[in-house]
């Protein structure tokens, strides 16, 4: 993938702007849905977090990240093995010093990262509602949004061996244009390591390792950050096409067309999934449904045809339950929101959908799926890994879990010293004493 | 069963780049590369187990 600076004249570059401008707007529903689905002792920490996340995460990306991730074409650490040249690294320079903020591609594709990291890094927060400190969030995030999510980007979307393998391998090139697999895999499987390292929150799962139950506060601040949701992943989707897709932005109506397909699929179908399963439709699933299905057509948004992109969305929408209910019952993963199975499940299944329906006119289908697995590959056996290996680390120096007293009492009390909703909260056991 | 499950995701990844380096054909690389993620997937399975909660000691009477 590159950036294609023929593209781009002034209204161009005007429209692609309106479209990054409106990325921000995905990183509010998702910090609404995370706030929502948490439980009403914690609902202004979650929201906290999500925002404090998201500075840390751009302040971070700003002094270092986008040196790692650089820019197709742009310096970048590379070695040789076998004849064949590996880009593992952007060598750009610190504090944006060497792009010009002035909207050609590059500065374009600067404002493109500094709004799309703090959606990933605000995934783990959505898995680790009610147990994670808030200071060792902003360390995680740091981490991060300095390292994990560049390394990948670059290799995507910073002209690194993802992109390159046409030309080093002979094969297609790892196409990722919105983000399944930059920004959603690398934030959901940063969740699934941190939610191994930090553990279930107390009494989610018995003695004998059934769960417990316990429901999110305010299922209408869930649904309507599904729709903020929606209106920032039509941005997100649109100009990623433009940036890494050599897109025009009249092309981009194939973008929202599909986008909106692949979410109304992945919704019907999530809900129709938990009426057959439990007997009523779920909203908080249904829900889960409508992210994973935004999440899933990132990548192939602006390579599929409409009923391909419902595919992609019915798949994403009965997986995302299925997922759930695997890593819960089976796994003993405590995710209050499910956004693991949402971000990981659903963005590896959009990288893959890639190589199954997208259709390159100077690529062979194979040569398409064997690239899209190539990088599903080095999502698992390199970016796991390394999430994993460091937030480990950190957690030595960083206690990342919150005490037992603070669960008990809510993270807004013990962390934040105040409720979200001080006047309805009842503390009932201080209730039953008296 | 930890180390050995994030070691299997590592050697996945190794198979992957070992496929796209010797294997000249895109039906050897595919058949590689398929069987690198089957062993990504084996890892991830052990690292999975290896996070399981320990299962109470069941209560003498």
């Amino acid at each position: 993938m590159h950036i294609s600076e023929a593209l781009f004249n002034a209204s161009n570059q005007a429209i692609c702007l309106l479209f990054i401008l409106l990325i921000p707007l995905a990183g509010a529903g998702l910090a609404l849905i995370s706030t929502g689905l948490n439980r009403s002792h914690s609902a202004a920490h979650a929201m906290l977090s999500s925002i404090v996340i998201g500075t840390v995460a751009m302040l971070t990306y700003f002094v270092i990240g986008f040196a790692f991730e650089g820019i197709a074409g742009q310096p970048a650490h590379a070695f040789s093995i076998a004849g064949k040249n590996w880009d593992w690294l952007g060598a750009g320079s610190l504090f944006f010093a060497a792009v010009g903020l002035d909207g050609r591609p590059a500065s374009l594709a600067v404002i493109f990262g500094l709004f799309t990291v703090p959606i990933a890094s605000m995934i783990p927060a959505a898995s680790l509602g009610e147990r994670w400190r808030l200071g060792a969030s902003c360390a995680s995030t740091t981490l991060f949004a300095a390292w994990t999510y560049p390394l990948f980007a670059h290799w995507v979307w910073g002209g690194g061996w993802l992109a390159q393998m046409g030309a080093q391998f002979g094969l297609a090139d790892f196409m990722d244009s919105g983000g399944s697999g930059c920004i959603h895999a690398t934030g959901g499987l940063t969740a699934l390591a941190l939610a191994w390292i930090i553990g279930p929150r107390r009494g989610r799962f018995t003695a004998d390792g059934i769960p417990t139950a316990m429901p999110g506060h305010n299922a209408v601040v869930v649904l309507f950050g599904c729709v903020l949701a929606f209106i920032g992943f039509l941005g997100l989707n649109s100009a990623g096409a433009i940036l890494f897709a050599t897109r025009t932005p009249a092309q981009t109506v194939l973008v929202g067309v599909n986008t909106a397909l692949a979410a109304a699929a992945a919704a019907l179908t999530a809900l129709a999934t938990t009426r057959i399963r439990f007997g009523r439709p779920d909203a908080s699933l249904t829900a889960n449904g409508w992210v994973a299905g935004l999440v899933a057509i990132s990548a192939g948004c602006a390579f599929v045809k409409p009923a391909e992109a419902v595919l992609i969305g019915m798949v994403a929408g009965a997986l995302v339950i299925f997922a759930i209910e695997l890593l819960e019952l089976r796994m003993k993963i405590d995710d209050p929101t499910g956004a693991i199975a949402v971000h990981a499940g659903g963005g590896i299944w959009g990288v893959l959908a890639v190589g199954i329906f997208a259709r390159v006119s100077s690529v062979e289908a194979s040569s398409q799926f064997l690239a899209q697995s190539v990088g599903i590959a080095s999502l698992l056996g390199l970016i796991l890994p390394l999430t994993y290996g460091m937030n480990r680390l950190l957690n030595r120096f960083v206690r990342q879990r919150v005490t037992a007293e603070s669960e008990r009492q809510g993270t807004d009390l013990f962390e934040l010293g105040a409720g979200a909703y001080p006047e309805f909260v009842t503390h009932r056991e201080d209730w039953m004493r008296h | 069963m930890k180390i050995a499950g994030f070691l299997l995701l590592l050697s996945g990844w190794i198979l992957v780049a070992a496929a796209l380096m010797l294997l000249p054909s895109l039906p050897a690389r595919t058949a590689f590369v398929l069987a690198a993620l089957a062993v990504e997937i084996l890892g991830l399975v052990l690292v999975a187990r290896a996070h399981l909660p320990a299962k109470a000691e069941p209560h003498a009477h």
